[in-house]
């Protein structure tokens, strides 16, 4: 008996990794770090607020009571509320979907638009290659929030242009990322492999390359939409994001600075929002890099 | 034999530049595959054999036009490889298809072996989703596999499998030449002798051409009509295999035979043991290039290139040890001028 068990170990573990793509696999792995699924969760907290949390949000998002101005929490004000008398939770929600929008809205703008330049310039080389890789040092010779800064003066000030300013100011990143797995990739026999089959570049590109150096993209991609957030809150912190009354969190911490003293809810509640959303995306973006890492397998 | 060949190679040649400083310009050339020339005909196998970097792979590569050939004639079924557009040849490869030797990197890990075996038939135009899935399974029974490995992904399985996998999907668009670039130097001795009765048993079913590239001479002996023995970057020998094991001629192609373990302890032989390694191919030696390491080495050998000239019935060599005197003086005369 006691040499059958371990023969039949390997065939339960067979049958379990049968039918499991790399994906799977991935997700099992991630499943297995406590600290990427409490950030998952909190990710998952807030994009349920950001979705269903309007329909619940009792009052009116610029609805003012100015009978109730600074109101501390309680039971009838849940945070409390702002100079105008609005209610702070309901502007909490909805700045969660403004907020995540921005997050995920932006990085998969620079996802895209990343990826595309940098594919063209890790598989085709010479002068594109030259020509791509010398943009982006340019763009990141300068410190991110400034580029996004000077972009937005250029476009206006306006929650639109924020995002398309942290979508261009992100896609150097993703773009040097990309062409750096495809200049390791396109060495790779299965892709010698494909040539000798026959296969054009497009479909080498897309279907060979392109889904194997996803795995550092999505990593990548995670921890972007904390920092597009936090980008997003420090340019309506400024004044160049959201606009008056829209309920954008980092514009609700600049309306309240003056509060810091007398009401602090009005400042700490709107902080802790994006603290937590942050936070959520960088555990869950280590725990990706974790599971999706290639050197951590076997 | 009056046929024409399936294959015919006249002087090919590849070199890779070298190149150097902050503006790249190019100091030298390494010649990867220096001037050769062979040809095969169809339903024989060709083997390869070399030490590594004596440009055996580059060669598989430069034939199917995956690198470029620097200068030379390829012509498969009469057509000349080396003239074709690059949509022309992408469309000439289901013709000629390529094994690989590693078979942990040469199958994409991202996409089942269904997906593997069906995209050439994709790409090579068949469009019935039904016919392509049939083919899969066809081709799955044919290489030893079971038509539910189609669903599983290359890293559940094994080398041995994964090589079955290569050689199904070099199947799939019927081709007439398969170039097997080490097909079995990366697995293990028991599995390299299934995967090689595999590859002689689709060869009689399929009539198929093989060109077998390999470093192990026994593997090579128990698959190949004919052997091409290269030392850096040229063809010095080519015999029939039979002939090539009982009388090798060239003095590297006696050593890597004497090289081989014989599987008896009382077997007593003569060692010629090469000394030396290869030389550095940006900086051949002048003459022969083996000259250095070669326990007959003469005076001509240091300045005289030897041309590779038939010696009997399909049996050639490049080597002064088998020109007669009078040869090698014209030789030596036409050098020096």
């Amino acid at each position: 008996m006691s040499e059958l068990t371990p023969k039949m170990d390997g065939i339960v573990e067979a049958e379990i990794t049968r039918t499991m793509g790399p994906w799977r696999e991935a997700w099992r792995s991630f499943r297995k770090s406590k600290v990427a699924v409490v950030g998952m969760v909190i990710v998952l907290f807030f994009i349920l607020l950001a979705l269903f949390g309007p329909l619940f949000a009792k009052e009116g998002i610029n609805e003012q009571m100015a009978a109730d101005r600074l109101q501390p929490p309680s039971a009838e004000y849940w945070l409390g509320t702002d100079d105008f008398g609005r209610d702070i939770l309901s502007r909490i929600i909805h700045g969660a979907r403004i907020s995540l929008s921005v997050g995920f809205l932006s990085v998969i703008a620079s996802v895209i638009i990343g990826s595309f330049l940098g594919i063209v310039a890790g598989y085709y080389g010479r002068w594109t290659d030259t020509i791509i890789s010398r943009i982006f040092d340019i763009m990141l010779a300068f410190p991110s929030i400034l580029l996004a800064i000077a972009i937005v003066s250029v476009l206006g000030p306006g929650l639109e242009n924020a995002l398309i300013a942290i979508a261009i100011i992100n896609v150097p990143n993703f773009g040097r990322l990309i062409r750096s797995k495809v200049l390791s990739i396109k060495e790779d026999e299965y892709i010698m492999a494909a040539k000798g089959i026959g296969m054009k570049d497009a479909r080498i590109l897309f279907s060979h390359i392109l889904p194997n150096s996803m795995a550092p993209v999505i990593v990548q991609g995670t921890l972007a939409i904390a920092t597009a957030i936090l980008e997003a809150a420090a340019l309506g912190f400024l004044g160049l994001g959201a606009q008056a009354p829209q309920p954008e969190w980092g514009k609700m911490l600049a309306d309240s600075k003056s509060y810091l003293q007398s009401a602090p809810w009005t400042m700490i509640f709107p902080g802790i929002s994006i603290m937590l959303t942050v936070l959520g995306f960088n555990l869950m973006g280590d725990g990706l890099r974790d599971a999706l890492d290639p050197k951590m397998k076997n | 034999m009056t046929k024409t060949p399936l294959l015919k190679v006249n002087n090919l040649k590849k070199y890779f530049p070298i190149k150097k400083g902050l503006f790249g310009s190019t100091t030298g050339y390494v010649k990867a595959v220096d001037d050769i020339s062979f040809y095969v005909h169809e339903g024989e196998t060709l083997g390869i054999v070399g030490e590594s970097g004596c440009g055996k792979s580059t060669t598989g590569r430069v034939l199917m036009r995956l690198i470029e050939p620097t200068d030379g004639i390829i012509e498969f079924d009469g057509k000349d490889l080396t003239s074709l557009s690059q949509e022309e040849m992408r469309k000439t490869r289901r013709h000629i298809q390529m094994v690989f030797q590693d078979p942990y990197a040469s199958l994409n890990p991202r996409h089942a072996i269904g997906k593997i075996l069906e995209e050439p038939l994709i790409v090579h135009g068949v469009t019935e989703a039904k016919e392509r899935k049939k083919k899969v399974r066809e081709f799955l029974e044919i290489v030893g596999l079971s038509e539910y490995h189609a669903k599983r992904y290359p890293h559940q399985f094994s080398g041995g499998q994964r090589q079955r996998i290569g050689i199904a999907r070099a199947l799939m668009t019927n081709p007439k030449l398969i170039i097997a670039d080490e097909p079995v130097s990366a697995l293990d001795v028991s599995i390299q002798a299934q995967v090689l009765n595999l590859m002689q048993d689709l060869q009689k079913e399929f009539n198929l051409t093989y060109i077998f590239i390999a470093h192990d001479l026994g593997v090579v002996r128990h698959i190949s009509d004919r052997v091409a023995v290269m030392y850096l970057g040229k063809i010095v020998e080519v015999a029939d295999s039979e002939q090539l094991y009982e009388k090798p001629l060239h003095p590297y192609t006696q050593g890597l035979l004497s090289a081989v373990p014989v599987p008896d302890p009382d077997f007593q032989k003569k060692q010629i043991i090469i000394e030396g390694d290869i030389p550095n191919p940006a900086d051949p030696p002048t003459g022969c290039t083996f000259h250095k390491r070669c326990p007959f080495r003469m005076d001509s050998c240091m300045k005289v290139t030897p041309q590779l000239v038939e010696q009997s019935t399909g049996h050639s060599v490049a080597c002064h040890l088998y020109v007669s005197e009078v040869d090698n003086d014209i030789k030596q005369l036409e050098g020096s001028l």
